[in-house]
């Protein structure tokens, strides 16, 4: 196979080319999107990459259209992705929550910008935390990936392709204006390097009759696409095992809507990923997701210079949460500062986690900037 | 045309796990969808390489009764999903049971935008004037008048005409009928699936219980009086004036054309960026 940019090489990109590379590497055939800043070097790099590798690339009327076409591929056998910011988020989120329901593979991408509405266009943020978790109506579970550098924003592409195809699943890749626009140097693997799950298909007609069930045990079903014969009816009204709708039945939909939750939170261990930065011996931890991480570093670093035992945790998953960790965490430590680019949406999470073993204390920041390591460092020495 | 009996396109073609139908007495729906799958088994199509797609309300609950692959989405967004499942596997074909709310009002910029790519999909629409399943408010195609739950003294607004919209728009194939054009009605569904690129076979449909009802027509019969008593063929409505032309709906076939459709387009397009990057001669 003939890649359109060099691999097992670095290069020196902005996050939303490396995102665009990650995904065809991850095998994403389709891309459906609507332009929208700081989240358009995505397509517009897809737009160039796709029909290079027989893949589609498609601008459609609007980011509801797009999602919606991305299931509609995803369907048909495709792994399939689009990309928006906020107010294109907020578009998406009907058919966020269909793909949910139908358990299909797809991999979003918000690039996060300051809002409300429209807000700030070329400014990063980190508003979408709870949109991206909570933004569809009902109960419903899904996967938010969030990167700090390029070089992540390009790993956590495939693996979000990999948890979505693994758990057949939505993944929203969370990122924001400060790396999609950032360049850096990314090391792009080889085909031969990177893992790439495909979903699991049925293996005989009796999976095949049953594309909502649990065949196997682990609440993730084989997932029989468009065009093999199985005539699958796929519906977002709560459905039984067969895909036949079934609106009034309180039991079926209980049982649907759990196993959608068990399927990722019964895996939780696997899905959930964070990194920590000195704090074993920790006396002060600070939570971080995203940009907000790097200046997180550098601000224990200089705590740890005062004689402050500082430490950081970085969460790679923003959903599921893990909050157990967090009250353990809440154990250890005396306090816990939570740095983030809005009014306090983690914070929220965190608090929770802690369950009141240890302070709780927010550092907002709005406007568009990222936090710089002295803010941090000010708000801990008080 | 020879015509199999009822039971043997019903014992084909339909879920029977599924029925009966959610459909009250009267509805239009069945019809259209007998015409539909006479039309496939007709042209002999494989059962295995069609999709149907669909997105809310009465009409759009059809692909869950036919043993086909089927999507039933979002509201007024099944075109969209269309897009996705056609450009990934240009092999299936695509026919899209749609209502005159899924595709005027909250599918409506899908709608023409689908029409102008000329996605190579097969589009039956029922319109009745209404939302059905909703409980009877007024839909975007009826006619000033009439009445509807959320226009309880009659529809002030103008209506849209899907027909002569999907022609402006760029649709390969349009034609429009009543329930009762039985036979032009399984004709154009057979020349529309035949058909590259986009194809519109627009259906007027009796919706007694929640439309009827509130407009004095109680019956199905009642309705399709009306439909007869208001529509008009196209060779007609020529020679009619505006003035005499108003009130009345045209009937009758009024696009065929081929220009070629998304796919074709895409799968040029493909070859002309590997050309322009040198990737083949």
């Amino acid at each position: 196979m003939r890649y359109p940019f060099p691999v097992g090489k670095s290069d020196f990109i902005q996050g939303d080319e490396a995102i665009a590379r990650a995904a065809i590497l991850a095998g994403c055939r389709f891309y459906a999107g609507y332009p929208i800043t700081p989240a358009s070097e995505i397509f517009e790099a897809m737009a160039l990459y796709m029909p290079l590798v027989d893949g589609v690339s498609i601008q459609m009327e609007d980011e509801i259209a797009s999602i919606a076409a991305i299931i509609g591929a995803s369907w048909a056998g495709a792994k399939a992705m689009t990309a928006t910011s906020g107010p294109g988020f907020s578009l998406m989120q009907e058919n966020l929550g269909y793909a949910v329901m139908t358990e299909t593979p797809i991999v979003v991408v918000d690039v996060q910008r300051g809002g409300p509405s429209t807000g700030q266009p070329t400014l990063p943020a980190q508003g979408d935390i709870m949109q991206s978790i909570w933004g569809t109506h009902g109960d419903h579970m899904l996967i938010v990936l969030s990167p700090s550098t390029v070089q992540e924003a390009f790993d956590f592409t495939i693996r979000a392709f990999n948890l979505a195809e693994k758990y057949r699943t939505p993944v929203v890749l969370l990122t924001d204006a400060e790396i999609a626009h950032m360049r850096e140097r990314v090391y792009i693997p080889k085909p031969e390097e990177i893992e790439t799950i495909y979903r699991k298909l049925p293996q005989n007609e009796e999976e095949a009759k049953l594309p909502f069930g649990d065949p196997h045990g682990d609440g993730v079903p084989p997932m029989p696409i468009f065009g093999k014969g199985y005539r699958t009816y796929v519906t977002g009204l709560t459905h039984d095992e067969y895909g036949h709708p079934k609106t009034v039945d309180a039991e079926i939909h209980e049982r649907l809507i759990k196993r959608i939750f068990r399927k990722i939170l019964d895996h939780k261990d696997e899905i959930i990923s964070r990194e920590e930065f000195m704090l074993e011996d920790a006396e002060i931890a600070i939570v971080t997701t995203g940009i907000v991480s790097r200046s997180a570093v550098r601000a224990v670093k200089i705590l740890r210079e005062k004689g402050i035992k500082a430490g950081l945790l970085k969460l790679n998953t923003i959903w599921p949460f893990d909050f157990e960790y967090i009250e353990e965490l809440a154990e250890r430590v005396r306090k816990i500062y939570v740095p983030e680019m809005n009014l306090g949406q983690l914070y929220h999470l965190v608090k929770e986690g802690a369950n009141g073993k240890a302070e709780v204390e927010l550092i907002a920041k709005i406007g568009g900037e990222v936090h710089t390591p002295m803010e941090i460092v000010e708000r801990v020495v008080g | 045309m020879y015509l199999k009996s009822a039971y043997e396109i019903r014992d084909k073609y339909l879920r029977k796990d599924m029925l009966p139908t959610i459909f009250c007495p009267g509805c239009g729906i069945g019809s259209v969808l007998q015409f539909t799958l006479r039309a496939i088994d007709d042209l002999g199509l494989n059962q295995d390489e069609i999709v149907w797609v669909s997105g809310i309300g009465c009409s759009s609950r059809v692909p869950g009764f036919v043993n086909f692959d089927g999507l039933h989405t979002t509201h007024g967004r099944a075109l969209a999903f269309a897009t996705g499942i056609k450009l990934t596997n240009p092999d299936l074909k695509i026919i899209a049971f749609m209502g005159d709310g899924d595709a005027a009002a909250i599918g409506g910029n899908h709608f023409i935008h689908a029409i102008r790519r000329n996605l190579d999909v097969t589009v039956i629409l029922i319109n009745n004037f209404t939302y059905g399943m909703t409980g009877g408010q007024v839909a975007p195609t009826a006619l000033k008048g009439l009445r509807g739950t959320t226009a309880p003294y009659g529809q002030f607004e103008n209506p849209f005409d899907i027909a002569n919209l999907a022609v402006s728009a760029g649709a390969n194939y349009v034609a429009r009928w009543t329930v009762f054009n039985y036979l032009q009605g399984i004709n154009s569904i057979k020349k529309a699936l035949q058909k590259e690129g986009f194809t519109l076979v627009e259906f007027l449909s009796p919706c007694p219980i929640s439309f009827g009802r509130r407009n004095r027509m109680k019956t199905a019969p009642e309705l399709i009086r009306w439909y007869q008593k208001i529509t008009v063929p196209l060779a007609k409505a020529k020679k009619m004036s505006e003035e005499e032309l108003e009130g009345k709906i045209v009937i009758g076939e009024f696009a065929d054309r081929d220009r070629p459709g998304l796919v074709r387009e895409y799968q040029e397009y493909i070859k002309r960026a590997k050309k322009m990057m040198g990737w083949e001669q």
